[in-house]
């Protein structure tokens, strides 16, 4: 029996890209905070999860995630949509979201070593 | 997710050039000059993001970083004062000074050390999930 390790993984290796391609977009806004005009982006990470999962199921090829524009609780004068602390909570937020979806993916191979080893080791 | 270290990275610049104009402004808050075209104008740093081309099926343009598209001099009028006894006064006895304004500049100068804490802390936390990304299935 073959292991095929993206059924090992399942899911997850979607997700961690989708966290990784958000941490960019968040990182971006962040980096243009003072850009006058730019409009924060941001992915539906639900919506994203969603179209990953069809594309599995149906095998299709994986198509990048849609960004979409942040509506700011207020804009500043000079057009720009970023908010720094809105922002921020959204960077922290996923970079916590990566690293438990790390933890599930060193679990799926974790369990697969103890398969192979009968120990773990 | 290596790209973050780039955005952040070009950010960080951006801000440095905006502190750094806004240092020179300051420095030079007390300059005067023997005409009004010679006076020292504020200077404003223009900060642009960076745009990459839609590909991979992207439905549209996404932005990768910031960068500074150039540098702009305040229009604001510049001072003249009546010193005939300065060095550098025209014939008629005045000299002019700059037209930076210091309380702008202090509050430009806190907004952009700001901004830099924010793109450190990104660059910080990037780094952290990509040692972690390294250790995977260890």
């Amino acid at each position: 029996m073959a292991i095929d390790m993206r059924q090992i993984a399942g899911l997850q290796e979607q997700a961690l890209m989708l966290r990784a391609r958000r941490h960019e977009v968040l990182a971006n806004n962040i980096a243009n905070a003072d850009t006058p005009g730019y409009q924060a982006r941001d992915i539906d990470f639900r919506a994203a999860m969603q179209q990953a999962g069809e594309a599995i199921a149906s095998g299709a090829p994986l198509a990048e995630p849609v960004l979409g524009y942040r509506n700011p609780w207020q804009r500043a004068q000079d057009g720009n949509t970023v908010e720094m602390q809105v922002e921020q909570a959204a960077l922290a937020d996923n970079a916590v979201h990566y690293q438990a979806t790390l933890n599930f993916l060193g679990g799926s191979f974790s369990s697969l070593r103890l398969a192979i080893t009968g120990t773990g080791k | 997710m290596a790209s973050v270290f780039d955005i952040a990275g070009a950010a960080m610049t951006a801000q440095m050039m905006r502190l750094n104009t806004t240092a020179s402004n300051l420095a030079n808050a007390d300059s005067v000059s023997g005409s009004e075209a010679t006076a020292y104008r504020a200077r404003q740093t223009v900060f642009a993001s960076v745009m990459q081309q839609a590909a991979n099926g992207a439905p549209d343009d996404a932005s990768v970083g910031v960068q500074v598209a150039g540098i702009s001099e305040s229009q604001a009028e510049i001072p003249r004062r009546y010193e005939p006894g300065n060095p550098l006064a025209d014939a008629k006895g005045y000299v002019y000074g700059s037209n930076v304004n210091s309380v702008e500049e202090m509050a430009n100068m806190i907004a952009a050390s700001r901004s830099y804490q924010g793109n450190a802390e990104v660059f910080n936390t990037t780094k952290s999930l990509m040692l972690r990304t390294l250790q995977l299935g260890q």
